[in-house]
């Protein structure tokens, strides 16, 4: 089932009674989520996630907009007969029933024709429990269970009835990070395996990227961008969404582009073609940096680590707009870094320039300068 | 079928062990000694007194040792009435109050804004005087030479016959005196309601909304089992309280119930102790006892009831 949210806004009274100003928790949304794919909802804490998700569930009426499941328009639905299945950040299941019970009570709400006869529920919850592996602990009551097995039953109760549209929010933020690299796949798994169009919402940037077929990149309320996550980290649309996606995170200087070249200080490190002169804000990704002895841009040299298959190298530059610069480089390259600077040539690919006032990006050709081009 | 997962914690050991007991024990004296001295020994006292045949109080002698006051108790008519009036009161104000203070919680809990003001209205009768409330309920119920009452010419109003509810035929006494303790009972329990309604969380109910669950099954298979343990509390006090009522008949019917036919044990007891014909402490003893054995063995049901069911 396909969702399409059209103009979708929804605002909250202001809780200061005195200033009449309204906070926009969701503003202008337009996007289309398609049939049978797992779609990473991303953001700082605040943005909106939530809100969105409460809109597509039905837990919360828009002040303005359409929300469409496939064509069918259900924005006056309330939730009850919108047919979505919702894992809650805390998972909220019910403490005074069994995993078994829990996982029923969706069924057992089941009207009309769409009534199951009792071997029916049975086998069905069974199913479920069976597809997030916690069969044998279906006589349990929720506070019996670690932080992942009730996950794992939430995903099951909302997983049960199979809903048209699977929504999580927030799923695995409580859980510690070994566990939740495992049910991160294990939720792509159920995801693969029962094919629901799902929306899946956290601030953890990686773990959207890593499981997500399509990301939803949000900041207060706007949608900034969307697309498939490695296109979205490639091709930022501007530098929020460039600072917000990677570990670590891209790295950001001021330049200047003068005379067909991109410069950092006084040094040159990339051609430019189709970008006028005048400042701009450059972001480097920590992989764009291969270190080479006279390189294009030098920084001073803070630290080496080693981390396994990958060093990075932690270095300074005066026009350095975060507190420290974090390249990533292959090991085997490392061995010629030592001593109080360090010099780099940069991947054109993995540096993007922004304005220096509006941070959308400058989209503009950028090749390595033709000075050491030749040698 | 329940697994005993999580309930075999190993008990922490009392480190320094005979110290810390002592420690404890010197601590607990001021207050071991205060109760022992006003709740341990009249108790004593009194189970003594329910024994001691024919004890005068002046002279402070007794005949013998038996079970004569118990039996003389058992056959007394005004002790039975007492018995079946305080039965009555209980079976209908405890379900009663604990009902309507719940209905009345549901209704407070879904108009959120008017949730405060409601419950300083509601809370009213609670910090008000017992004999004052009586009071109004004379003016609401009391037929005297020149009026019949509200309530008789609001029946009047409707065709009805009037009744005399405070000298009357016994039924309508006994109306009176449970509409008056569910009156003053209901606001504590409202109040006790109402917060535990509003501690289950949104969450629960969202959860449930999402999967299609109409509104009297969020109420019964939800709230109600969420706030299980506060209408056991309450249904578990309101027995005691009910068991113990006497103040609220001699609010309403005045002191001299055994006349009126609506005395309660505890006015039982009281009337045997100090009323007209009082001066009989063994009775009193042997009433009170008993009284005892009741609302324990009620108690002891309750919460066997309530352990079973409220489980989380
Ligand atoms: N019921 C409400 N009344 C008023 N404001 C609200 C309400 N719910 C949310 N907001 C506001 O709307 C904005 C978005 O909230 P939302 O819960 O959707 O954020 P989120 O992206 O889910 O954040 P988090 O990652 O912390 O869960 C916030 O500024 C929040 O304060
Ligand atoms: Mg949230």
């Amino acid at each position: 089932m396909k969702v399409t949210l059209r103009e979708l806004t929804k605002e909250f009274p202001s809780r200061n009674k005195k200033s009449k100003e309204k906070v926009v928790a969701v503003n202008n949304f337009t996007f289309e989520i398609p049939d049978g794919k797992l779609v990473g909802l991303l953001g700082p804490s605040g943005c909106g996630k939530s809100t969105t998700l409460n809109l597509i569930s039905g837990l919360e009426k828009p002040t303005r907009g359409r929300v469409f499941f496939g064509e069918e328009d259900v924005t006056d639905l309330p939730p009850e007969v919108r047919g979505v299945g919702l894992v809650f950040q805390n998972y909220a299941l019910y403490p005074h029933m069994t995993v078994l019970q829990n996982i029923l009570f969706p069924l057992q709400n089941l009207k009309g024709d769409k009534k199951l006869t009792k071997e029916q529920m049975l086998q069905k919850a069974n199913e479920a429990a069976k597809l997030v592996q916690i069969g044998e602990l279906l006589e349990r009551r929720p506070s019996e269970l670690s932080g992942g097995q009730q996950q794992r039953v939430a995903i099951a109760r909302a997983l049960v009835k199979m809903p048209r549209i699977l929504l999580l929010d927030e799923p695995l933020s409580n859980l510690d990070a070994r566990l939740r690299l495992q049910t991160r796949e294990e939720l792509r798994r159920i995801q693969r395996e029962t094919g629901i169009t799902t929306v899946f919402v956290t601030h953890d940037q990686e773990e959207a990227m890593s499981i997500s077929d399509m990301i939803v990149v949000m900041r207060s309320g706007v949608l900034e961008q969307l697309g498939l996550p490695q296109d979205v980290y490639d091709d930022p649309e501007n530098l929020f969404v460039a600072k917000f996606l990677g570990t670590p995170p891209i790295n950001v200087f001021a330049g200047e582009v003068k005379n067909g070249g991109l410069y950092i200080g006084k040094q040159r490190v990339l051609s430019v073609r189709g970008a006028g002169d005048g400042s701009v804000t450059v972001g480097i990704r920590p992989e764009g940096f291969i270190p080479r002895e006279g390189g294009a841009l030098t920084c001073g040299l803070t630290a080496v680590e080693v981390m396994g298959r990958d060093t990075s190298v932690v270095c300074t530059h005066p026009n350095s707009l975060n507190s420290g610069i974090r390249a990533i480089i292959s090991s085997e390259s490392r061995h010629g870094v030592g001593g109080d600077t360090v010099s780099f040539d940069l991947k054109p690919s993995k540096v993007h320039l922004f304005g220096v006032v509006n941070e959308n990006r400058i989209r503009a050709e950028l090749t390595p300068p033709e000075s050491e081009a030749g040698a | 079928m329940k697994t005993a997962y999580g309930r075999s914690l190993p008990r922490r050991k009392a480190r320094p062990g005979h110290k810390r007991g002592l420690k404890a024990w010197l601590y607990l004296l001021p207050a071991i000694l205060f109760l022992g001295f006003f709740m341990v020994y009249p108790l004593v006292d009194v189970l003594i007194y329910s024994f001691e045949e024919g004890y005068n109080s002046a002279s402070q002698t007794f005949l013998g040792v038996g079970t004569y006051n118990y039996s003389y108790v058992l056959h007394d008519p005004y002790f039975l009435q007492a018995v079946k009036n305080t039965f009555v009161l209980v079976i209908i104000t405890v379900p009663v109050s604990t009902g309507l203070a719940l209905l009345i919680s549901l209704g407070l809990n879904s108009i959120k804004k008017l949730k405060e003001l409601y419950q300083t209205v509601y809370f009213l009768p609670y910090v008000t005087n017992t004999l004052a409330v009586g009071l109004v309920f004379m003016i609401l119920f009391k037929k005297t030479p020149y009026t019949d009452g509200m309530v008789n010419l609001l029946i009047g109003l409707f065709g009805g016959k009037s009744v005399d509810f405070i000298d009357g035929p016994h039924w309508a006494k006994m109306f009176v005196l449970c509409f008056y303790t569910v009156w003053v009972v209901l606001p504590f329990k409202i109040l006790i309601l109402t917060s535990a309604l509003a501690s289950v969380k949104q969450d629960y109910y969202n959860a449930a909304k999402v999967d299609g669950t109409g509104k009297w099954r969020i109420f019964t298979r939800i709230t109600l089992p969420m706030i299980s343990p506060m209408i056991f509390y309450l249904v578990i006090t309101g027995f005691i309280g009910a068991f113990k009522a006497y103040s609220d008949a001699v609010a309403l019917f005045g002191t001299n119930l055994n006349a009126a036919g609506m005395n309660t044990i505890v006015g039982y007891v009281y009337d045997m102790l100090y009323g007209d014909s009082g001066g009989f402490p063994s009775y009193a003893s042997a009433a009170a006892l008993i009284l005892f054995a009741i609302v324990f063995t009620i108690t002891v049901i309750n919460l066997a009831i309530s352990r079973r069911r409220a489980i989380y």
